[in-house]
């Protein structure tokens, strides 16, 4: 798959909690297929802290419009910078960047995300929509405050919620919810992405199921394209690197 | 019309504009960004004797306007190479040169053998400075009666240009410098990363697993250009810059302290095209000072107090 590097243009950027944003971006060229769970690795500024691109999911795509969407939270220097831009200030991305998920077996997929782990589960949904399969969101969060966009995901299947503080669906974590204690029968697929311990919670669900699982992870990058050799992840099969050889894997593969 | 070819040794690069082992994977991986055929050379990916996994992560961390790095050689191995690798990137209109590695006198012979009969590469470009390996690599590049020994041995076994790639991790680079020559390299290249190290206060960790890494980007530019003037200043060879170059101006530099030519490495992860640009920067360059030939910059340094 070719990779670019573009200048878009920032066209919005969309508040949605007190941590998560969501930038809008339109290039000047038409955008190329971007599967889910591929990424783009978007150029900060030329500040000393902020020196490296930055790996982050793309959202959703809008290809009528050309307009790429990136849902980030704030966690450092870098996404605070990114958190400031304005409408009309230019973003250079190296896209689209890493691998994507498979095509479940049968038609359900149960989509668990946590926190900003939700950003590639919205291209995701949708492509599984598009196919016919029929996905089910199960999202945690810290809390109600943080929730995301429920509406945008819930064009595309059932979405449920757990909180940490019970301010929002159930109280507790995602693999303590009642949705995984029934109607888990027909669930063909389990894809996850969010944090380690979540995303391993979840993967151990899914074995004890007997359903394939896979997961999106996150690390630090410096180049993106598989040319440094950072992103190191142990598997069964050996050194993997997050950016080519991910970030999705099959949860069986990883040694975490 | 402006000439930027240069000679390392006798190496013919159409421009001193080369990508750094290391940051530039085996060319391919940037070939959907720039034309690779524009590039005076490409050091491809430190390959040793048999297969390396590398170091555990976090192999990575961003520091101050650079990046430590304690990747570890992970390559699969110089036999690999010429049987997978090769046979793809030797149609490239650039020059390859591989970078080699080992973890002991031997190791370093035997991939230099092997790399000595394959046609489309014309160059090697010893490692005797990754700080991140616990055997071999800087401990050859930070002693130097080690130095001498793996580049006499090497020397015997290799026919064509030979470039040694030297450790800033010493107080007198010079001296190194001066050892390879004596032992018979064709030509030098510095720096290789600066050892450092970062710490999480939070956790009170440290953030690499391998606790030290390698540091890269202009952070170290500063350092790399005194050693490379130090250098250009004690050696009869030709210099290859290496260390921070973001851009045209930054090549300029270190072809101005003494170097025939550089290398970019870390600058590529931020932006996959700027070896290009740095190549038409030096071009400008040469247009705007009236000058027609890219090598009357080499040394050209004027101290003037």
């Amino acid at each position: 798959m070719k990779k670019f590097i573009h200048d878009f243009q920032i066209v919005a950027n969309r508040r949605v909690n007190e941590e998560y944003f969501v930038l809008s971006l339109s290039g000047k060229q038409q955008l190329p297929e971007i599967k889910p769970g591929q990424f783009v690795q978007v150029r900060v500024d030329n500040g000393p802290n902020t020196f490296l691109r930055r790996p982050i999911s793309v959202y959703n795509v809008d290809y009528d419009k050309n307009i790429l969407y990136l849902l980030i939270q704030v966690v450092g220097e870098g996404t605070r910078v990114l958190s400031e831009l304005k409408s009309g200030e230019i973003l250079n991305l190296v896209y689209p960047l890493g691998n994507t998920f498979s095509l479940p077996d049968g038609e359900k997929a149960l989509l668990i995300g946590g926190g900003v782990g939700v950003a590639p589960l919205m291209l995701l949904g949708r492509w599984l929509k598009e196919q016919n399969k029929e996905p089910v969101f199960l999202f945690g969060f810290r809390n109600s405050g943080l929730i995301v966009d429920i509406d945008l995901f819930n064009r595309f299947g059932k979405v449920y919620i757990a909180t940490d503080d019970g301010s929002a669906g159930e109280k507790g974590v995602v693999t303590q919810h009642s949705f995984l204690r029934k109607e888990t029968g027909d669930i063909s697929m389990v894809y996850t992405c969010g944090p380690e311990v979540m995303m391993k919670a979840v993967a151990l669900w899914a074995e004890n199921n007997d359903i394939p699982c896979e997961a999106s992870l996150e690390t630090n990058m410096a180049c993106g394209i598989g040319a440094c050799l950072c992103c190191a992840q142990e598997t069964v099969h050996g050194i993997s690197h997050v950016c080519t050889d991910g970030p999705v894997f099959n949860s069986k593969e990883l040694v975490w | 019309m402006v000439n930027l070819s240069v000679h390392i040794g006798n190496l013919f690069l159409k421009n001193p504009v080369t990508a750094a082992s290391g940051c530039f994977g085996y060319g391919t991986e940037y070939k959907d960004f720039i034309d690779l055929g524009k590039l005076g050379a490409v050091f491809v990916k430190g390959t040793t004797g048999s297969k390396r996994e590398g170091n555990p992560s976090p192999r990575m961390v961003e520091t101050s306007s650079g990046m430590l790095n304690s990747v570890g050689l992970q390559n699969k191995g110089v036999d690999y190479f010429i049987s997978d690798i090769y046979p793809e990137i030797q149609h490239y209109n650039t020059h390859i040169i591989v970078n080699v590695s080992g973890s002991t006198i031997e190791e370093y012979v035997r991939v230099a053998e092997k790399l000595n009969d394959l046609e489309k590469i014309p160059a090697i470009e010893l490692n005797i400075s990754c700080p991140n390996v616990k055997e071999g690599g800087m401990v050859f590049g930070t002693h130097s009666p080690s130095a001498i020994k793996v580049t006499t041995a090497v020397r015997k076994v290799y026919d064509k240009t030979l470039i040694v790639k030297l450790s800033p991790n010493v107080t007198s680079i010079s001296e190194f410098a001066r050892a390879v020559e004596g032992a018979g390299a064709d030509a030098v290249s510095l720096i290789n990363t600066l050892l450092g190290m970062a710490i999480d206060a939070e956790k009170q960790e440290p953030v690499l697993a391998t606790v030290t890494g390698g540091l890269s980007g202009p952070a170290i530019k500063p350092v790399a250009l005194r050693m490379v003037w130090e250098v250009y200043n004690s050696v009869k060879i030709p210099v290859i810059g290496i260390g921070g170059i973001m851009n045209a101006t930054d090549a300029i530099e270190f072809m101005l302290a003494g170097a025939t030519a550089v290398q970019v490495g870390t600058a590529n992860f931020i932006d996959p095209r700027v070896t290009v640009k740095v190549i038409n920067g030096i071009e400008d360059y040469l247009v705007n000072k009236d000058v027609t030939d890219v090598n009357s910059l080499v040394g050209a340094l004027k101290i003037v107090h």
